[in-house]
């Protein structure tokens, strides 16, 4: 009765010999590499460039351990920090010779030593969480008011021009929050507009009020419209912050939406915080506009008079005062790019700027009619502008322009670093941080190591000293348990935490549970007096019952911890739910087979080395407490 | 070995009475507790900044205190944390200042006193995020306790579940009320603890039930206070040596776990010690008052009545 067929028997082995092979990776730890990925949408990594990373590598007279192309990135793997330096470097010279404008990102990692073998089977080890590598994480909101109040503000732009080219005299055009409001004198114009916001402006909705003599067009962004925004915002403000950490030099980012408005952004191993959190935080946004001019304007810009109506005063970066029109002209969403440079005739440093097309055009009209004017350039902090520059426009400019004169080398690469940082389509703002230094990263690794070690090891002594043979195999079991968890934490690539090491020796101090449920069975069933054979099957047979049980109630906390835990809380579900099924299989069945294996083939089974078997009947005397040894 | 030589069956329902009114006034205390004195929430919940930061000598306390509020901040809690080079500052939400500039700032005045010190993890959770984790961890509690009873009252009877909710929720009341008393760091490690240990402890109850199952079935001249004496006492071998090897882990990771696992391992270690009272005292004495009958569990058997509701007592009868 208690054999297990072949089948079964292989199922344990099929599962000893997978899960040896992924938990595998996790014991040859990690190798410094240099990682080169692309930098920019238009450089790509290919063989190409892997051979050219063989070459440079090969002419600083270093040799790499192992060089791997996954598709993204070219890793090469060093046998010492000081090499992985130097490489770097050389690597940097052969294929960035242009330092301002990176195609690559060359970066500093960690890959695992695991041979070759075993990355061939995709086997890696587990997926080490911040709190155990050490780096930072951020978590940013998007504000999606500020998104939607900008694009009203240059849609009411946008209306005021095209009903000026269609020759619709208007009123006023005004802005209340998201409501753009155009006033009309008769009833034709007010059709007609009508028509023109139906073919020109779809992501429109228009209502009439007739107000007084008046004729009044509200117009509000249409739902599905203000969505279509929203997503745009979250995804333009995902691109700025890739482009900002690939300054960085970061080997692994996570840059992720979460929900409608978030974005988590996780950057591992990332040693100079301070950086990271200054180029990340710099939550800002740009926006051009044209620098009142007037009289009143110029009063007022020396302090001796009021701001004039539809102007607003902002400080320039040294501190002079500039009054700059409400209206705004293009946004930090329309610019594609900026790059620091020299003027090909004087070797003025200068600053490239990119717009697209739309932004274009309109730089195109503007720059037109206010010719020998000058622009000002704000970038959005906080709720804060600050004018960058106000430089006059000395042309009729187009999709690219440059902004040139009085500049420093140094001071043309700033204003390329904050206008690039300021494409930002709407405001963030970092709602949650973590940053955790890299020596407190290996400490928490030694302190769940040690912790699951150790409790791991009293727990089988215990078992052993207890429960005798079976005791033993419980111990297996619970070993087994360890790996079968290790192995798929590892195949999964699921993150592990600190909290998810605490999950796992908690898995492990409740799996034994099952254990215990069996043996007490078995022991309560010699008791009995019913034969070994019997009991073990019994044993088993009526644990399986109550294991079940509980550890389903068990299995809905994890469950609930994962749906609706967040951070830590996940990781530590995560870990405790998997530990459960895998407790299962190897409490068990896994213990059934060995026990099956031990004890199965002997039909003339007399004892069996459970500890004592103690029996109240034995005699009346506490002397009988030596028990049957059965 | 064997720890447990019973003779005969613990009479445990006999005091099954002082045993709840011992958990019931246990739990108004954790009440109390709870309302007077409040969680001691981490800046998880209650949103802000902390900062931990390392000296190569053990810190001066008071000096660092004044440094920071020196910084204008105000509400600044400066504490040991682990070591006594440690020191864990916290930092309220402050307006118009980003979390990057605030722990900057602090780092930045500390280090212009004692170069050496290096940060070692900052941490900012925003307001909102913090009402969200708060509110999410009350759903998954609804949800833990709703779907243990859906299970329970189909595996068993409503009774058996109303019974193990009843009894494992005030464990985890009574949880909450240590960390109100001894104004521990009520953190997100600490609430997954607290959730793990209400499925880990109707576990517990879980076991007792299937007993109280398999006993109705089986000795069908025992009344109801006999069964579950019977199953509590088949159990209560099991009960503590499977709560023992788990409290072995616990103590593990109490030991080396270190600062960030403490109060995690805190909880864990009074869940599984209530966990196992609430179990065995409570959890089948409410069954019983909630008068769970053989019919309920086993279809087409003789009526056996349960009238007597005489509570028991516990390891009086125990022997050796």
């Amino acid at each position: 009765m208690n054999r297990y067929p072949v089948w079964k028997y292989a199922i344990i082995v099929i599962a000893l010999v997978v899960g040896a092979l992924y938990t595998l990776p996790n014991f040859f730890g990690e190798a410094p590499a240099v990682q080169v990925s692309a930098g920019k949408a238009t450089a790509r990594v290919d063989t190409g460039t892997q051979t050219r990373i063989e070459e440079a590598i090969k002419g600083a007279g270093l040799k790499a351990d192992l060089i791997t192309f996954d598709g993204n990135s070219v890793k090469a793997r060093f046998d010492s920090t000081d090499n992985q330096l130097k490489a770097k470097d050389a690597i940097q010279k052969a294929l960035i010779p242009d330092t301002t404008d990176p195609a690559y990102v060359v970066a500093l990692n960690l890959v695992p030593r695991s041979p070759a073998w075993l990355s061939a089977l995709h086997a890696s080890p587990m997926y080490l969480g911040l709190d155990l590598r050490g780096g930072v994480h951020f978590m940013l909101q998007v504000d999606m008011q500020a998104a939607l109040n900008k694009k009203a503000e240059s849609l009411s732009g946008d209306i005021r021009s095209v009903l000026r080219e269609k020759n619709l005299r208007h009123g006023g055009i005004s802005r209340n929050g998201q409501i753009i409001e155009v006033r009309f004198r008769d009833s034709a114009t007010l059709d007609a507009a009508k028509k023109v916001f139906q073919e020109q402006f779809g992501e429109l909705q228009t209502v009439d009020v007739p107000e007084g003599a008046e004729y009044k067009l509200t117009a509000t962004i249409r739902p599905e419209a203000a969505r279509k925004i929203q997503e745009q915002a979250v995804k333009q403000n995902i691109t700025t912050l890739h482009n900002r950490i690939n300054e960085l030099g970061v080997a692994e980012p996570v840059i992720q939406q979460q929900g409608l408005d978030r974005i988590v952004v996780q950057l591992p191993g990332v040693q100079d915080t301070a950086k990271a959190k200054d180029i990340l935080g710099r939550t800002a946004t740009l926006e051009m506009r044209l620098v009142d001019e007037s009289a009143e304007a110029r009063e007022a810009e020396g302090g001796r008079g009021p701001v004039p109506f539809g102007a607003e005063r902002y400080m320039q970066r040294d501190g002079r005062v500039v009054i700059v029109k409400k209206q705004v002209i293009i946004t930090g969403d329309s610019l594609t790019d900026a790059q620091p440079g020299f003027d090909s005739q004087n070797q003025q440093p200068k600053v490239d700027l990119t717009v697209d097309a739309k932004g274009g055009r309109i730089m195109r009209d503007v720059s037109r009619e206010n010719m020998k004017k000058r622009m000002a350039i704000l970038l959005f902090e906080k709720g804060k502008g600050e004018v960058l520059t106000a430089p006059v426009i000395q042309g009729e400019l187009g999709n690219r322009f440059q902004i040139s004169g009085s500049m420093t080398v140094v001071e043309a690469n700033d204003l390329a670093l904050l206008l690039r940082a300021g494409s930002l389509a709407a405001p963030m703002e970092i709602i949650e941080e973590r940053t955790i230094g890299p020596s407190l990263g290996a400490e928490n690794i030694a302190k769940g190591f040690n912790s699951v070690t150790w409790g791991f090891l009293v727990i089988v002594a215990f078992m052993a000293a207890y429960y005798m043979l079976f005791g033993l195999f419980s111990g297996i079991a619970l070993a087994v348990n360890l790996l079968l968890l290790v192995a798929i934490l590892s195949m999964l690539q699921a993150t592990l935490t600190l909290p998810g090491m605490a999950a796992m020796a908690l898995a492990l101090g409740m799996a034994i549970d099952s254990n215990v449920l069996i043996n007490e069975r078995v022991r309560e069933e010699l008791r009995n007096g019913v034969s070994p054979q019997a009991a073990i099957h019994a044993g088993y047979d009526r644990a399986w019952a109550t294991i079940f049980d509980s550890n389903i109630t068990t299995l809905i906390a994890g469950l609930a911890l994962l749906a609706f835990g967040s951070g830590p809380v996940r990781g530590f579900a995560v870990v405790h739910c998997i530990g459960i099924l895998t407790s299962m299989f190897s409490a068990v069945f896994f213990s059934r087979g060995l026990v099956n294996l031990w004890y199965g083939q002997k039909k003339k089974l007399k004892t069996v080395s459970i500890g004592t078997v103690w029996r109240p009947d034995g005699a009346g005397t506490v002397a009988a407490a030596n028990g049957n040894e059965k | 070995m064997e720890f447990f030589k019973i003779r005969k069956d613990i009479p445990f329902m006999r005091h099954a009475l002082i045993f709840n009114v011992i958990s019931l006034v246990t739990f108004i205390a954790a009440v109390f507790f709870l309302f007077s004195r409040g969680l001691h929430l981490s800046v998880e919940f209650t949103g802000g900044t902390v900062m931990e930061v390392s000296y190569s000598q053990p810190a001066d306390l008071s000096k660092v205190r004044g440094l920071v509020s020196g910084l204008g901040f105000a509400d600044v809690q400066v504490q040991n944390f682990g070591t006594a080079r440690d020191v864990m500052i916290r930092l309220p939400v402050q307006k118009g200042i980003t979390s990057a500039q605030q722990s900057e700032k602090v780092l930045s005045a500390l280090k212009a006193d004692d170069p050496k010190v290096s940060l070692r993890r900052t941490e900012f959770v925003g307001p909102q995020v913090g009402d969200e984790l708060a509110a999410d961890g009350l759903k998954a509690l609804g949800m833990v306790v709703a779907g243990i009873m859906i299970y329970l009252a189909f595996r068993f009877e409503w009774k058996f579940a109303v019974a193990a909710i009843i009894a494992n929720l005030h464990d985890v009341i009574i949880i909450l009320g240590f960390f109100a008393f001894f104004q521990w760091e009520f953190s997100l490690a600490v609430l997954a603890a607290v959730l793990a240990v209400l499925g880990y402890s109707v576990n517990e109850s879980v076991v007792i039930f299937d007993r109280i199952r398999e006993n109705f079935r089986r000795y069908r001249k025992m009344n109801t206070t006999e069964i579950i004496d019977n199953a509590i006492t088949s159990t209560i071998s099991r009960t503590i040596i499977t709560h023992g090897s788990t409290q072995i882990m616990v103590l593990s990771m109490l030991l080396f776990g270190g600062e960030t696992l403490h109060y995690f391992a805190m909880a864990l270690t009074i869940g599984i010690l209530f966990g196992i009272y609430s179990s065995v005292f409570v959890a089948a004495a409410i069954a019983m008052w909630l008068g769970i009958k053989r019919e309920d569990l086993v279809k087409a058997a003789p009526r056996k009545d349960d009238g007597s509701m005489d509570p028991d007592d516990p390891n009086a009868g125990a022997t050796v």
